[in-house]
């Protein structure tokens, strides 16, 4: 662990064992904090899971669970999605009620992570969408916003799984040469 | 005045930025080191520092909602 100057202390002396880098990082995706757990790295694990998880269900509570959903028709580019996805599997039943919104079929659970029906560019009291920036107000940004960094705050910890801490070195001491070669000199 | 009270009065919505803040800083800190004592002293730092820069915005933001 480097201090504020750069300098490193003894966090940065610890060996960490990923174990299987590429099987931490997945189980990262699949749910927050379990590559850690699978590493062993159990304290950090929880620390994400809690951390993640408690910022992406308050996030979903806000918007009653519409603020994640999977649409990418002509009106609505619901490309918020695409972040909210790096959080795993709780993004997963979105894909599942667009796919059955898609054929034809009644959205699951009363309309939960469903995309909304009938959107347009104007207002109008058939366009769901409209109806739940009408209802919610800013909750609904929050909710989206809430979401959103809580997939993207998920990408940094699978890059964690995969990779170890981020350890910067300050320049100072990447220009010193190894102990090793002054010996020799 | 009235505009600045106004202002002022619907910072309430500020609060839903507290734990963001908190999440956003423990996890940061994370990444950056493998110990508990230095993850939450990086994320209290982390957390002064986007706490203060909100802060800047938010006074900037207000003082121009004023005078225009």
């Amino acid at each position: 662990m480097p201090t504020e100057d750069g300098t490193p202390t003894s966090d940065d002396m610890i060996e960490v064992d990923l174990r299987n880098p590429v099987v931490a990082a997945v189980w990262g995706w699949v749910c927050p904090g379990a590559g850690h757990i699978y590493q062993r790295r159990y304290a950090k694990g929880v620390l994400f899971m809690v951390c993640i998880l408690s910022t992406w269900f308050f996030g979903l509570s806000l918007g009653e669970g519409h603020v994640v959903y999977a649409s990418w028709k002509k009106d609505d580019h619901r490309w918020q999605y695409l972040c909210q996805l790096g959080v795993g599997t709780p993004a997963l039943p979105a894909i599942v009620q667009s796919q059955r919104v898609k054929k034809g079929k009644e959205p699951l659970f009363d309309g939960w992570m469903a995309p909304p029906q009938n959107v347009v560019n104007y207002e109008s009291p058939h366009d769901e969408l409209s109806q739940w920036h009408l209802k919610y107000h800013a909750f609904f940004e929050l909710g989206t916003l809430y979401t959103m960094i809580a997939g993207l705050l998920n990408v940094l910890a699978i890059y964690d799984a995969y990779a170890g801490p981020m350890v910067i070195a300050s320049e100072e001491q990447s220009d010193k040469p190894p102990p090793d070669d002054q010996d020799d000199t | 005045m009235i505009e600045l009270l106004a202002s002022v009065a619907d910072t309430n919505r500020l609060w839903y930025a507290l734990p963001l803040v908190v999440s956003v800083s423990l996890v940061y800190g994370a990444t950056r080191h493998e110990l508990m004592g230095p993850i939450l002293n990086n994320a209290f730092r982390a957390a002064v520092w986007i706490g203060g820069f909100m802060a800047i915005i938010f006074v900037v933001l207000m003082l121009i909602s004023w005078a225009v």
